[in-house]
């Protein structure tokens, strides 16, 4: 891998995030999730992950893949977005780590591919490993891109999720962006002073020592923002202009998630 | 004199009112067993303009800082209103709350500093904070955004903006609050002529020069626009603590502080060395 291909990526990386979580465009938009109040949204959109991690059936998994596709298009989400940056990566990742179990489950053996046999156990087995991971990869995407980030943190610390949980998220949020630009700049600044190839032991070299130094870049960056936001009051407590209040479309939708939590439970055994 | 050699002339104080801000007695702070700061005494009275100069390494930011209460004293005492800044004492809600809303400061770096998704918020967050009503939050984010001239960019995200609307909405996220005390790291650093001289009409406008600024910087230039009191760093600790002439005058004081630096140059085809703060001698007469 050349420092031009890995500058590119982590240039790629970084407009990304700019764009997913500074922004926060989808999440300010006109939409079925949008318009719910962040409790309900993030109660409900975890049991139906939980649903979908506990789920033993193929079709329950592929129903709740469904439904999140439902919910996304109800909420002005690109498919063709989330295609690209989540179904596909997701699946990349996962049939990397499904791939072993199409050889090695024992079973009826549905064809031969060099000389490996696949089984159609393993074939299930894998097929359940990516399902599972699609569907609630997708419902926990549409969590975070139908919600502002800060309403997120507010939901969570209603939900008594500790103040020190939600200190070290809002961190994280805070420095992720200024992190993959410092890597850039990084990157940038190394090609700047280099000539011709670097053999792949050099490469590799140059890679571990650049993780070294931006991980301790992190951490002292981390600190920074911290050491900021608690110089304007920052105690750990999210608060917000508006207060979350629920209405009756909310209680609407609880009723559906509850359904859709039941009907999957019950279907997924 | 001082350790540095500076006349007794140049360590009075310029103005001195009544009230004490911050009392500093012999405060040693380190940062991994490295003294940042090693017997620092200094007093800041309500209403005074304070420049800390000294070069890079001197302690100016760590003591801000220690001011700020985001890094506490290893040694030695520092006070607020006569309240030790302390630890425990920050860790108080009541006490951190009253502290943070009369004590603002503006961070070097303004990518630090500015983390929220628009302008809005990040002007709206101490605000927030600090638990004000919503009318009037909403109140003073317009008043402060249409006083530095941003208000065209609240719903712009931070990371976008120039670097002198970075340190514009910087200042503006602490002078929400309206502070009693303002510290102000570096505030000038790395901005064109345009952001630096934008930035200090800022703080010159502010509340009619009534408040307590502290403003840490190695820039000479704008020396006697911000402060009417300089308290020079070396080491860690005070060298000299006199009025912006009176430290502009002492180029032996500013040559040992790293403030500026002697050079070798050719007049009338004369070559000859001393102290200048600028980099060319055009920029200077003999």
């Amino acid at each position: 891998m050349s420092a031009n291909v890995i500058s590119k990526t982590v240039r790629g990386f970084s407009g990304a995030l700019g764009r997913t979580l500074v922004s926060e465009n989808s999440a300010h938009a006109k939409g079925l999730l949008q318009a719910l109040d962040p409790r309900v949204k993030l109660v409900g959109l975890l049991a139906l992950v939980v649903t979908a991690a506990l789920a033993r059936k193929l079709p329950v998994m592929a129903a709740l893949f469904g439904l999140g596709v439902v919910l996304a298009l109800g909420s002005r989400l690109s498919l063709w977005s989330l295609a690209k940056r989540v179904w596909l990566v997701a699946f990349a990742f996962t049939a990397m780590i499904a791939a072993p179990a199409l050889f090695l489950t024992p079973g009826e053996t549905v064809y031969t591919l060099g000389g490996l046999a696949i089984t159609a156990q393993g074939m299930r087995s894998a097929m359940l490993l990516v399902a599972r991971v699609e569907a609630a990869v997708t419902l926990s995407t549409l969590l975070v891109l139908t919600t502002p980030w800060m309403h997120l943190l507010k939901a969570l610390r209603t939900l008594m999720v500790p103040v020190e949980v939600i200190a070290m998220l809002a961190m994280t949020h805070r420095y992720v962006v200024l992190l993959t630009e410092t890597a850039n700049a990084m990157f940038e600044s190394r090609q700047s002073r280099m000539v011709g190839r670097l053999n792949g032991h050099e490469q590799r070299r140059l890679m571990v020592n650049t993780g070294g130094v931006l991980m301790s870049k992190t951490l002292e960056m981390g600190n920074e923002v911290f050491l900021a936001m608690q110089a304007r009051g920052f105690r750990g407590e999210v608060r917000l202009l508006t207060d979350f209040r629920l209405r009756g479309w909310d209680y609407v939708a609880m009723s559906g998630f509850a359904a859709a939590v039941v009907a999957a439970t019950m279907a997924g055994r | 004199m001082k350790e540095s050699g500076v006349p007794e002339s140049l360590t009075s104080e310029a103005v001195k009112p009544a009230v004490l801000e911050f009392e500093a007695d012999a405060v040693r702070y380190e940062y991994e067993r490295v003294a940042a700061l090693q017997g620092l005494t200094l007093r800041v009275r309500a209403g005074e303009r304070i420049t800390l100069l000294g070069a890079n390494g001197s302690g100016k930011s760590t003591l801000l800082r220690l001011m700020d209460g985001l890094h506490f004293a290893c040694a030695g005492a520092l006070r607020f209103r006569g309240e030790a800044l302390t630890e425990e004492a920050m860790e108080d809600d009541g006490f951190a709350m009253s502290f943070r809303r009369r004590v603002g400061m503006v961070f070097q770096n303004p990518d630090i500093q500015l983390f929220n998704p628009t302008v809005f918020d990040e002007v709206a967050f101490g605000p927030l904070q600090l638990g004000w009503p919503r009318e009037e939050i909403l109140e003073r984010v317009h008043a402060t955004l249409e006083w530095i001239g941003a208000e065209h960019l609240k719903d712009r995200a931070p990371y976008r903006l120039s670097g002198g609307e970075k340190k514009r909405v910087a200042i503006a996220s602490v002078i929400v609050l309206d502070p009693d005390v303002l510290l102000l790291d570096e505030p000038t650093a790395a901005l064109d002529p345009r952001s630096q001289s934008q930035v200090i009409e800022l703080l010159e406008s502010w509340n009619n020069g009534q408040k307590t600024i502290i403003t840490a910087t190695h820039q000479l230039e704008i020396l006697g626009e911000i402060s009417g009191r300089a308290v020079v760093l070396e080491h860690g600790a005070v060298v000299a603590d006199a009025t912006p002439a009176e430290v502009l005058a002492n180029t032996e004081l500013l040559e040992a502080a790293n403030l500026i630096h002697s050079h070798r140059h050719l007049h009338g085809g004369v070559p000859h060395k001393h102290p200048s703060p600028y980099l060319r001698h055009e920029h200077h007469k003999h």
